[in-house]
């Protein structure tokens, strides 16, 4: 579908909204609004630190040997099996934006899983190290490489906690326009950054996700439902000792 | 510059005759424009379209005869041709995709989203679809 289309489709359908809003008027000049959803942003407005976007993954309802949101990561982000590239890699070497990780309670023996991918940290390591600013945190606590900037030293892989982060070791052709990879640089999650750019108001992970392990919101927006849930349950940050205050958080772990 | 220096190249005219500025300045200063657009999206978030390097393949990249998208890097393509010609090293598309694509979703996302799409407008999220799917098994 082309572009146009697209946005063709998005205009319709958003005009159809803006209808069926009006029906939701509960008084004159007092409109019943959804509010805590995301909205797009205009596209010639700057990302705002009004916005911390980040997940609440649920590694109770994450479902064993599911891997949906890994493949959906792929095929949005054009990497892994959603590529037609990287075929001299191996397994070590190859791009990986998110993997699914088994936690075993040895006393218990109880086990669950968990997606892992960049923890989008407030105090991320890997910008702290970073020897030409390549690796930076957005206005909105994205955490992004500026693949025109990095060198490929490979120091924020070495300094990341939580392994979210790879390296490009061949040439690349099959990239998505949405999504440049190229060989040399240091890549990880985005965060669907050209998702939250249009509006998608989710990530492809949170989308993809049928067992409603992954809630994409906004942190600082105390109405959006990752807010609320966060506020409702409690919840756990990886490696918390390190206080990098992460983007994404977990229950049940 | 005269229209008849430098190669002959081979222009899409599907969507117009008209770039975003005009042919002069684009031969003159479209990298400039890129340079300032790339650092205010990657970093900004700022996604105007005017000098968006996707928004260039999307009009630049020719079809050929079956109907395939050709890259823009390939000999004789829109870039390519002119920065063999002046020998310019084309960086971009090390990372940039060369070729437009449809708008990537998730494969259990985009059958259902074919199947609807004939239908209804076409819904964006997964969660529109179910509530779409949800209407349609009610009936």
């Amino acid at each position: 579908m082309s572009e146009q289309m697209i946005d063709q489709y998005r205009r319709d359908f958003f005009t159809k909204a803006g209808a069926t809003a009006a029906t939701g008027a509960i008084a004159p000049g007092v409109m019943l609004m959804q509010v805590g959803q995301a909205q797009a942003r205009p596209l010639d407005q700057k990302a705002s630190d009004k916005n911390r976007w980040g997940l609440l993954i649920d590694s109770n309802k994450c479902a064993d040997g599911c891997s949906d949101c890994v493949k959906a990561c792929e095929t949005e982000n054009a990497w892994g099996s959603g590529s037609t590239d990287e075929q001299k890699s191996d397994a070590a070497q190859k791009a990986q934006w998110i993997r699914t990780v088994t936690l075993k309670n040895k006393l218990t023996g109880s086990e669950h899983q968990l997606p892992m991918m960049c923890q989008h940290c407030e105090e991320p390591p890997c910008v702290d190290v970073c020897p030409t600013g390549a690796s930076f945190k957005r206005a909105d606590g994205i955490v992004l490489v500026d693949k025109h900037i990095c060198i490929g030293c490979r120091y924020c892989m070495m300094a990341c906690p939580y392994k979210a982060r790879s390296f490009i070791h061949e040439d690349l052709h099959d990239q998505s326009p949405d999504v440049p990879r190229g060989k040399g640089t240091v890549e990880s999650c985005t965060l669907c950054v050209h998702k939250i750019d249009r509006g998608d108001g989710t990530t492809a992970c949170a989308d993809a996700c049928t067992h409603k392990a992954i809630l994409f919101g906004d942190l600082n927006d105390p109405n959006s439902d990752i807010s609320i849930e966060m506020k409702k349950h409690a919840t756990t940050q990886i490696r918390a000792d390190l206080d990098l205050n992460t983007g994404v958080r977990y229950r049940g772990i | 510059m005269a229209d008849s220096v430098g190669p002959e190249l081979k222009i899409n005219r599907a969507n117009g005759d008209e770039c975003v500025l005009p042919a002069d300045e684009m031969r003159k200063d479209h990298m400039k424009h890129l340079d300032h657009q790339r650092d205010d999206t990657m970093h900004d978030g700022i996604r105007t379209k005017k000098f968006s390097l996707k928004e260039c393949i999307n009009c630049h990249a020719n079809k050929d005869e079956s109907g395939k998208y050709v890259p823009v890097n390939a000999p004789g393509e829109f870039c390519q041709s002119c920065h063999v010609y002046t020998s310019v090293k084309l960086d971009c598309f090390e990372c940039h995709a060369t070729k437009p694509r449809d708008t990537a979703f998730h494969p259990i996302v985009s059958d259902k989203m074919k199947a609807f799409a004939d239908v209804h407008d076409a819904p964006k999220t997964k969660s529109m679809l179910d509530s779409i799917a949800a209407k349609a098994g009610e009936k």
